[in-house]
């Protein structure tokens, strides 16, 4: 099949029309997966035999004319912390090695509904704790560009797969910037929502007041059919947003002149490499053209966030990681002789470092006498940041800066260094913090010819205005298109 | 007399009477099979979240009017992190810097002298679940243990209250009232031993006068009234030998123990958990605006003071309101007789719910579904009232009609008519019994006049008790005369 590396849309349409049925793209999918994910390792497990049924109950649904939407009997692949019932959701974690959910989160059965097909389970950091799925325990996804480097993370699978041809587009989840940077080190589109746009009921929680889903797509367009397909307020989370429908594809083919962008000078600085500052330079070079106002601006809160989050995000894993206990399900080291060396041992085996230092930091901010310096200090400039972006916002119609200060790193480069991984969120956790919808867009390539990623941000619940930026900067520009040379058609 | 004052703080941990549990919508059914009222939320599956359960809300709120509580419009969920099996999630949701009330009372009444005791908060929280020892009673030389569920995320409310009481009687006064005003509002159903509400002592010691509190110990696994004074007794022995003999009292959390009728170390202060509370994220802030607090407000069942008062109005005694505010489905029964009274005097009611129908439905499952409506039992006690039958013959017939479901008409219908109180028939049947039975006349005129009651019997036998039985002894009396 040749049409493995279209937009989700385009496949939907020729699904629609009849030219494909769902069953031969699956088909192409699972070859696909099977000639490239050896190399690319960015699946975890695969949903197969659902897949197959589902495919085959929407090819008689077109079949008989039904009118479904856009992107019925698009293969999807799923970040492997969202609960699919009946499959494992592992978290890549030895914690969940076996663990099978008994129920399906919200956002499948929303998939469900928009009549996509599940086709597996995508590698993480272990319980998307991490920026380039090193601290899975299983194995590290590699970049697509080059199998060298690191896809990002902690949604690195997700993003491999949608970049590789192994899926038309995936979901991940972003708690400090893991859907936007990996589709950054990858060269495809990733959006985080708004804090309470995307049901949470069924991701497996990192930190519950940050972790958001979202899509990887190739275009802004399919981002936006996606956005419609798993949006909406949800009974079984109490965080979720209770807001109209939006149709987020009204977004799309829009003029933007007279948008007014706003660039923190701090993020166009010396902490941000070159290459990236150049392409990003370029990118507000065609925003401009496109009728569009540019202002650098005073920001100044991106390292601020970053302190914050490692703060209120640990504290709030520490609570939400205590359920892995070896007591109901997950890993139980058997040889323990008592409870207490059952939880400890069960823990201290099932979890991996990187796990097992969030857990720490986060108890420690949150214990009596360290509580009020750390976790109450942390909320209260979490507030500044918010008010500064609604001052922002005031006066902006979205913020743009590079995704991450750098393209993807090479396997290993970081792995011994914790502190400059956390430095590489410093321009997406902001967003998290302040709850905000970000995007990261493809802009351009740095001197090593792996992608560069653009973000921009929006005021809470203002998708739109995100997307219809992203969409127009894809109609004057051509990096959305670029493969990697493992996908030329030769090569296949 | 001892040379020590006690002071007394009590923690209630009251069971909500909510059908759901508080963040799922598992029944709280007592009694269910293991595991059986369980699903992803309530077992801390990854990924399940809580919603708030509105009912639960609401009475924990109706508890905090009923004690005179502040409710507050914002109050917060947080999460109390420590480990043990039968906690699912790791942590419990429950409320700690922002609870649901503030700042309420509750009189109480020690033989006859009235004390008010501050409330200091009331916070809502989930409970956990129950370990099942295996191979042993308890938890000592068990081999394993298991866990179950159904009662994990139960909602509970915890009513802190000040440290105002001095005595055992007062603790126990103190439980007695909280645990009748949470019975009668109906949000609690006051079932010590079924741990539907469990108390918690904090005890300490000092001299009269003293100003200070001494070093306060809390005493756990007191469930029952009795174990109430016995485990203040217990305590206060131990704390005043402690500080007779020049010892000092250290911060504990002890375990009362029934059958020796001692406390036992738990845990002492250096190794209380951290619990490390921090807001909950996954549930907003419960806000509660002015309207919701009055639509509650105005829905309140009456406590249990206003009830009595009313029911003194209508001639009920006090030992009768009593009854009638500790069986709540009888009392409920009661009301609804009230409803359909008519002439039926509200005493008489009384007398009959908790005598003879109290009596004839115990074996029938009581109250709880009775199997006589409240329109029948009010129809049979205006039959009494209007002189259409006896005493006697209602509970006859109140019986039968248990027995059958058949009115008190039909049951009249078939019995060939109600009381006989015409004067003329019944003159009638007592010459003839008095002709029959000249020798226990001669009896009652030479002054046995409980003979007379011989003659009635006689009377009402050939009347197949329908004879009124008042008017047939004056018949015979003046007859005999």
């Amino acid at each position: 099949m040749k049409e493995l590396f279209v937009s989700a849309v385009e496949i939907g349409k020729r699904l629609k029309n009849r030219s494909l049925t769902c069953k031969q793209v699956l088909d192409a999918t699972y070859q696909r997966i099977d000639a490239v994910d050896h190399q690319v390792k960015a699946y975890v497990s695969l949903m197969t035999e659902s897949a197959y049924q589902q495919a085959d109950a929407v090819d008689k649904l077109l079949d008989a004319g039904q009118e479904l939407g856009p992107l019925a009997g698009v293969p999807i692949a799923i970040k492997d912390n969202i609960c699919t019932k009946g499959y494992r959701t592992t978290c890549s974690s030895k914690m969940l090695e076996h663990f099978v959910a008994p129920y399906d989160a919200t956002v499948m059965t929303k998939l469900h509904q928009g009549h996509l097909i599940s086709i597996g389970k995508t590698n993480l950091d272990e319980f998307a704790m991490g920026s380039s799925t090193e601290n899975s325990a299983f194995f590290t996804s590699r970049n697509p560009w080059n199998l060298d480097y690191v896809p990002g993370g902690s949604s690195g699978g997700s993003s491999a797969a949608v970049v590789a041809g192994e899926a038309f587009l995936s979901l991940g989840s972003d708690t400090g910037g893991s859907i936007r940077q990996p589709a950054s080190f990858c060269g495809i589109v990733g959006i985080k929502p708004s804090y309470g746009r995307v049901s949470r009921y069924g991701l497996v929680a990192f930190a519950s007041s940050l972790d958001q889903i979202g899509p990887f797509t190739r275009t802004v367009e399919d981002a936006a059919h996606i956005l419609n397909v798993i949006c909406g307020s949800d009974p079984l989370d109490s965080t979720s947003a209770d807001l109209p429908p939006v149709d987020f594809s009204s977004a799309l083919g829009k003029d933007i002149k007279g948008l007014k962008i706003g660039v923190p000078r701090e993020m166009m600085g010396d902490k941000v490499a070159l290459d990236v500052r150049e392409a990003i330079e370029k990118a507000l070079d065609v925003y401009r053209s496109l009728g569009a106002t540019v202002d650098i601006i005073d920001f100044d809160m991106f390292e601020y966030a970053v302190s914050t989050y490692y703060i209120i995000a640990p504290a709030e894993a520490s609570a939400n990681l205590a359920r892995f206990d070896g007591v109901r399900y997950g890993y139980r080291d058997m040889s323990a002789k008592n409870l207490k060396d059952m939880f400890t041992q069960s823990r201290g085996q099932g979890f991996g470092h990187e796990v097992q230092r969030r857990i720490l930091l986060g108890t420690y901010v949150l214990s009596s006498g360290y509580y009020d310096a750390y976790y109450l200090r942390a909320q209260k400039v979490r507030t500044l940041i918010k008010d500064r972006f609604a001052k922002f916002f005031s006066q902006y119609d979205v913020m743009i800066t590079p995704t991450s200060p750098s393209a993807a790193f090479k396997v290993g480069d970081h792995a011994s260094d914790p502190l400059a991984m956390y430095l590489a969120d410093i321009a997406t956790i902001p967003a998290n913090m302040a709850g905000l919808p970000g995007m990261s867009i493809p802009c351009g390539f740095s001197k090593d010819g792996l992608p560069i990623g653009l973000q921009i941000l929006g005021k809470a619940y203002d998708e739109l205005t995100v997307l219809k930026a992203g969409d127009a900067y894809q109609h004057a520009t051509q990096f959305h298109l670029q493969q990697p040379a493992m996908n030329r058609v030769e090569a296949i | 007399m001892s040379h020590y004052e006690m002071v007394i703080g009590l923690e209630v941990h009251a069971q909500l009477n909510t059908n759901t549990k508080l963040f799922c919508g598992c029944s709280t059914q007592f009694g269910a099979a293991v595991n059986s009222n369980v699903c992803p939320v309530c077992l801390g599956m990854p990924g399940a979240l809580p919603v708030l359960n509105k009912d639960a809300v609401t009475m924990a709120v109706q508890a905090g009017i009923a004690l005179q509580c502040d409710i507050q419009r914002e109050s917060v969920f947080a999460r109390k992190n420590y480990f043990y099996p039968d906690l699912p999630k790791g942590y419990q949701i429950s409320q700690f810097e922002l609870p649901v009330c503030l700042s309420g009372f509750l009189d109480i009444d020690v033989d006859g002298v009235s004390k008010r005791i501050g409330i200091t908060r009331i916070h809502m929280e989930e409970d956990a679940g129950k370990l099942l020892h295996q191979g042993a009673m308890g938890i000592a030389d068990s081999t394993h243990s298991l866990v179950d569920l159904n009662r994990a995320c139960t909602p509970l409310i915890e009513i802190v209250s000040e440290p105002d009481m001095r005595s055992a009687a007062e603790a126990r006064a103190y439980v007695e009232t909280l645990r009748r005003i949470l019975r009668t509002i109906g949000v609690n159903d006051g079932n010590l031993e079924e741990g539907s509400m469990r108390v918690d002592i904090n005890i300490s010691l000092r001299r009269p006068g003293e100003q200070r509190y001494g070093t306060r110990c809390e005493v756990k696994n007191v469930n029952s009234f009795r174990s109430i004074d016995r485990a203040i007794a217990a305590e206060f022995n131990r704390q005043q030998d402690i500080l007779e003999s020049g010892g000092i009292v250290v911060q504990q959390t002890r375990n009362y123990h029934d059958d020796t009728q001692t406390t036992t170390p738990l845990r002492d202060k250096e190794d209380a958990h951290d619990y490390r509370y921090f807001p909950e994220p996954d549930l907003l802030p419960l806000i509660l605006s002015d309207e919701r607090i009055r639509s509650i407000r105005d829905a309140m069942p009456p406590l249990p003071q206003a009830i009595i008062e009313r029911y003194s109005d209508l001639g009920l005694s006090r030992v009768d309101s009593d009854i009638l505010i500790e069986e709540l489905e009888m009392r409920h029964f009661f009301e609804e007789c009230l409803q359909a009274a008519g002439d039926v005097s509200a005493k008489e009611i009384c007398k009959w719910v908790i005598g003879d129908l109290n009596a004839l439905l115990k074996p029938k499952g009581g109250f709880d579904a009775p199997v006589i409506a409240a329109s029948h039992f009010v129809r049979l006690l205006t039959l009494i009232a209007t002189d259409k039958v006896s005493g006697k013959m209602a509970k006859e017939m109140l019986a039968q009609m248990i027995d059958t479901g058949k009115s008190a008409d039909d049951l009249l219908a078939t019995m060939g008519g109600g009381q006989i109180s015409d004067e003329s028939a019944l003159l009638d049947m007592v010459k003839q019994v008095m002709a029959e039975n000249q020798d226990v006349v001669d009896k009652v005129k030479a002054g046995k006049t409980a003979s007379a009651n011989f003659l009635m019997g006689q009377v009402m036998k050939r009347s197949q008790g329908k004879a009124k039985p008042d008017l047939v002894m004056s018949l015979i009396m003046s007859e005999i005369k």
